[in-house]
This record gives structure tokens, C-alpha cells and sequence, in this order.
């Protein structure tokens, strides 16, 4: 199994111990794993990709082919604690549709994507160019995200919806989390992260 | 004809037969006095008895699940592609028991088998068997192998359909079910398409209300026409098109009704060889057993609250091509198993092949089914 992403331990430390986890785009299941070790929790996570689904059953994880463009249809209301997505939001066709239906399957929502706010970002994009930073990886042509927003856009959305964040969290990509980025998070935060309820 | 067995294969097996004397009250309200069950087992029994896996099979299978009887087989069993040393059920591991359904003609008791009251064979007297009644059988003969808890009960399409019920009927005599190609619940078209084949064999004049062993006769033509329908709704249209598209036999129009199209060809002659390898009434039965089996109808049609019963793990696989059980319908009990907080793992295996595919060397599919199996092995939640 890979190390842990340094914000997966955040979210760990976000989730109350022996809860029922819906982990949106679970990969091979590095989170649900950990949360299971040190949270107890229990739960699904739904993944797309055939590779990642063999690599997640390897790890012991309940992971149900999924695509989450689809959305959450098959899934009752407040049927989780909660529903987790980690950098996944910016590659959905319907991010706004998609959070409302975490909301409506979790009692709680946690979310994490790379700031487009960055200054790294804004930088490249006065230079002329779409963003390349740790990140976000991709060139323009092959990037999966399609939906890249701002610290600032995001809070925008989650207010024209109703939706109550609970926590927030800006981070750099070692997770390190600085005075600078905690004054100024939409210009210094390189991941960001929120525990959401709706309404 | 080779010489020596491919590598992979559990080689050479030999079915076992068992009696039980007794009496097994049905779903019909019948009760079969005694009954015989064939089956065959591959691999070790470990000496904690933990590594036992049931496989249920499909309307037209039996126990001959994998190997080769003789050394000039043609074909070794029929799951040989899941079942052998290194294979996702690996022998290497498990202790495989494959058994012939109750109403099969392959050995267990069935419509050919005599009737103890008249003396002559079952025919159509032979009572209607469920899902339940199979699961029923099997849990006996798990108590006579000495297998109190399976490590999984597998099955693919019907055979996933029994590894469901026992979930269900026994929860605490397996570990996790794997459930492939399969639905929980028949649709009005799959009864459909059944109704069709049993009226194929029922009005072929050679079956005799289904006493055409008496007649001498068999129903050779109805049974075959029963197969070719089934075995359409087995392929994908690309499959079809894929194998033989509109390629002509003789590489011309004839303007006749003989055989021109290649799909032509090769229904009839899977339509009649099948016809020398299988029962009638047997087919009859098994189609029946299908168009019954619906474990939510004794929990208020909740799916949910039928599979609450259950403690297994469960793996669910579909094929994005199959439309005899389409993945929507293997989505259904996924739905059930998370909405009864069961631990439940789902793929939906990209195939072109139809429903046939669970039957396929298809490396999505073999790597998910291996990985899953793994964990069974491992007894790892």
C-alpha cells in the first residue's frame, strides 16, 4: 500500500471514531484502510477505474464500481456518518450536483481539491500559461480535472446552496500548514480542505 | 488429443456419489424420500476444515466443474477457466465441492432417476425444485463432508442465485458469497424467454407429457430449439456480430430456408448437440427453478430486510454486456447489502461477450475474481 497523503491524516483526524464512511473515488482504498485501523470506521468506496478496484479488494476494502457522473442515486438519504472525496471534486462532470448529493447521503461531507487560487497558479496563468504545479500535474490537454475552482469560488457555491462549513483547512503539499497560509488561504493554500453539512 | 493435461488444470477427477436417505420436504409441499447427489471436489480439505468453497451451477451445468474425467476428453470441465492450481479459485488453497443439482440428469436424483413408488423414471412427476430446496440439499451435503462453514459459496448467473439464498437460509455456515452474473429476481422477459423454451420442448410431439423415455423418443427437436433461443440471449449483439456478422455459408444467397447464415450453422448445431447431453424434463425444471427464485418475496418483496439475515462478505461481478442479467440488475443487490450495512465489493467487468462472459478467460475479470479470492483465503475482513 502507498504511504499515506499527508492530508488523509487531517481527514482522519476529522472523522469520529466507529462511523459508516462513503469514500467518493477511493483508489485503492489508502483511506478507508487507515480509517479503519485508527477510527474503526466502516464503509464503502466507489472507484471507477478496473485496475484500482483490484488493488482496493487486495486491500481489504469494500470498493463498488462506480461512476460517480452518474451520481449517488443508489445510495438512501443519511444512510453515513460521512461522505468523503479527497481530489477528486475538480475531475466530475456535475461538481455541483455531486456535492448535494454527498449531503443528502452523509450527514457530513468532507472535501479536498487542489486551490486554483494559489499564487503558484495565478503566476503561471499571468505568464500566459494553464497552471502545471505539484498539484495539478497535467498539461491542459490530458488533465483529468475539469472542474478547477478557488478557495473563494468554492465557499461561493456552498453558500448559494445552503451548505455550512464546519471546518476548514489549507495545506501545502507536505501538508504543512503555515501562518501565511492560514491569513491569506486562497493565495497560499496549495490543497484545501472542508467538513461541510448541508443547510 | 493431448497426452498430458495442461498445467493448470486439476487434471484427472472422478465424481462422487452420495445417498441421503433422509426424506427432504420441498417448496411444493412434496418431499423427496431419498434422493442421490453426484458432485467432485478439487484440492485439499486442510485439516481445520476452514477452506471449503461450494460451486453452484447454472441452468445447464453440473459437478463436472473442472479437470478432465479421461485423458481424451475433448473438454475438461466447465469452469476450468476459474478453477485449478493458480486460477482465481486456486486448489493450490481451497477444497473445491461441486455438486449436479436435485432434477439434474448428470447423476443426483432427477426426472430420469426411478420414481421408488412406481418403479419407472420420475418423467414429469418429479417435483417442481427451487433455489431453496438446492441450498437445502447442499447444506446436507456439507454436513456429510463435514464442512460446517463454507469459506465462499460461489456461482455465476442460476449459481449465483444460490449463493445468495444461502446467505440468506444458512448465515452462519459461510463466509462470503460470490455472486456473478446473476439478478434477485427474474424480469417478465427472462420469464419470457423461458416460457418460450419450455413450450419449444412441451409441444415438441416426441415428448409425450414428458414421458418420452416410456416412448422411446426424445424430444429432440423442441429441446434443441430451446437451446438455440437460450443461447442467443447468452451472447451480446456484438458478440454475434463479432463471431459470425451476416457471413454465408456457402458464400451465397440460396433463396431456401436451409442453413445459409453462419449464426444459423452454429445455433442448430449448438441446439442439437446439446440435445445428446441434456435431459428435457431436466431443462423444464431448471427453467422453473429460475422464473421462482425471489428471496425478497418472504420478507415483504425487501431485498434488504431478506439479506439483513445474512453474515457473509459479499462479492457481486457483472459484465457490461450481459442484457440476460444485466448489471443494473447485479446493482439491485448491491443496493440491498449496502442498505443492510453488509460488507459487499462490486465489478463490472467491461466484456463484450454477454452473459456467457463469467464463463470467459477475461483478465479484468479473473484479476478481480483472484484478488477477492485471495482475501476469502486469507480470511482477512
Amino acid at each position: 500500500m502507498t504511504t499515506l497523503r499527508p492530508e488523509l491524516r487531517t481527514i482522519a483526524d476529522w472523522i469520529a471514531p466507529g462511523s459508516r464512511v462513503l469514500d467518493l473515488g477511493c483508489g485503492e482504498g489508502t483511506l478507508l484502510a487507515h480509517l479503519r485501523r485508527e477510527r474503526q470506521v466502516d464503509g464503502y468506496g466507489l472507484e471507477i477505474d478496473p485496475a484500482k478496484i483490484v488493488r482496493a479488494i487486495d486491500n481489504g476494502i469494500n470498493v463498488i464500481q462506480s461512476d460517480l457522473d452518474v451520481g449517488l442515486s443508489e445510495f438512501e438519504d443519511a444512510s453515513f456518518d460521512y461522505v468523503v472525496m479527497t481530489q477528486t471534486l475538480q475531475a466530475v462532470h456535475y461538481p455541483d450536483r455531486l456535492l448535494e448529493d454527498m449531503l443528502r447521503v452523509g450527514r457530513e461531507g468532507v472535501i479536498t481539491f487542489p486551490n486554483f487560487g494559489h499564487w503558484r497558479c495565478r503566476l503561471q496563468l499571468l505568464g500566459g500559461h494553464m497552471p502545471v504545479t505539484a498539484s495539478l500535474p497535467h498539461t491542459w490537454y490530458n488533465t483529468p480535472n475539469i472542474h478547477l475552482c478557488t478557495l473563494r469560488d468554492f465557499e461561493e457555491l456552498c453558500a448559494e446552496k445552503g451548505f455550512a462549513i464546519l471546518e476548514r483547512t489549507v495545506a501545502d503539499q507536505a501538508h504543512r500548514s503555515t501562518l501565511a497560509m492560514r491569513l491569506l488561504p486562497n493565495l497560499m493554500g496549495e490543497v484545501a480542505l472542508y467538513r461541510l453539512r448541508s443547510g | 488429443m493431448p497426452d498430458t493435461l495442461p498445467a493448470d488444470s486439476v487434471g484427472l477427477v472422478t465424481p462422487h456419489k452420495l445417498v441421503f436417505d433422509e426424506p427432504l420436504a420441498l417448496d411444493c409441499g412434496r418431499t423427496l424420500p431419498a434422493y442421490e447427489l453426484v458432485y467432485e471436489t478439487y484440492g485439499e480439505l486442510n485439516a481445520e476444515r476452514t477452506n471449503a468453497v461450494l460451486i453452484c451451477h447454472a441452468l445447464s451445468g453440473d459437478h463436472h466443474a473442472a479437470g478432465y474425467h479421461r485423458l481424451d476428453d475433448r473438454k475438461p470441465g466447465w469452469w476450468e477457466t476459474c478453477i485449478g492450481p493458480g486460477k482465481p479459485i486456486d486448489t493450490n488453497h481451497f477444497h473445491v465441492v461441486c455438486l449436479n443439482n436435485l432434477g439434474g440428469c448428470k447423476g443426483s436424483t432427477g426426472p430420469m432417476s426411478i420414481n421408488p413408488e412406481t418403479g419407472k423414471p420420475y418423467g414429469p412427476d418429479f417435483p417442481i425444485v427451487t433455489v431453496r430446496d438446492w441450498v437445502r440439499s447442499q447444506a446436507r451435503l456439507a454436513e456429510r463432508l463435514g464442512i460446517e462453514r463454507w469459506a465462499a459459496v460461489i456461482g455465476g448467473s442460476l449459481g449465483g442465485m444460490q449463493a445468495l439464498q444461502w446467505a440468506i437460509d444458512f448465515p452462519e455456515r459461510l463466509r462470503h458469497a460470490v455472486v456473478i452474473a446473476a439478478a434477485p429476481k427474474l424480469s417478465a422477459q427472462n420469464i419470457g424467454f423461458n416460457e418460450v423454451a419450455r413450450q419449444a420442448i412441451m409441444s415438441d410431439p416426441d415428448f409425450h407429457d414428458g414421458r418420452y423415455y416410456e416412448h422411446g423418443t426424445l424430444p429432440r427437436r423442441g429441446l434443441a430449439l430451446a437451446r438455440m433461443l437460450g443461447h442467443i440471449t447468452y451472447l451480446s449483439d456484438e458478440a454475434m456480430r463479432a463471431k459470425f456478422g451476416r457471413e454465408l455459408r456457402e458464400g451465397k444467397l440460396n433463396f431456401g430456408f436451409d442453413v445459409e447464415f453462419q449464426v444459423e450453422s452454429y445455433l442448430r448445431y449448438q441446439g442439437q448437440s446439446f440435445v445428446e447431453k441434456f435431459d428435457a424434463n431436466t431443462y423444464l425444471l431448471m427453467t422453473k427453478a429460475l422464473d421462482y427464485f425471489d428471496p425478497a418475496a418472504d420478507y415483504d418483496n425487501d431485498l434488504a430486510r431478506a439479506l439483513a439475515r445474512a453474515r457473509a462478505e459479499f462479492m457481486v461481478m457483472s459484465f457490461t454486456s450481459d442484457w440476460r442479467f444485466a448489471p443494473s440488475r447485479s446493482r439491485e443487490i448491491v443496493k440491498a447489502l449496502v442498505d443492510s450495512r453488509k460488507a459487499v465489493s462490486y465489478a463490472e467487468i467491461e466484456a463484450h461477450h454477454g452473459h456467457d462472459a463469467f464463463l470467459m478467460p477475461i483478465p479484468d475479470y479473473l484479476a478481480t475474481f483472484a484478488a477477492y479470492m485471495t482475501r476469502v483465503r486469507e480470511g482477512r475482513p
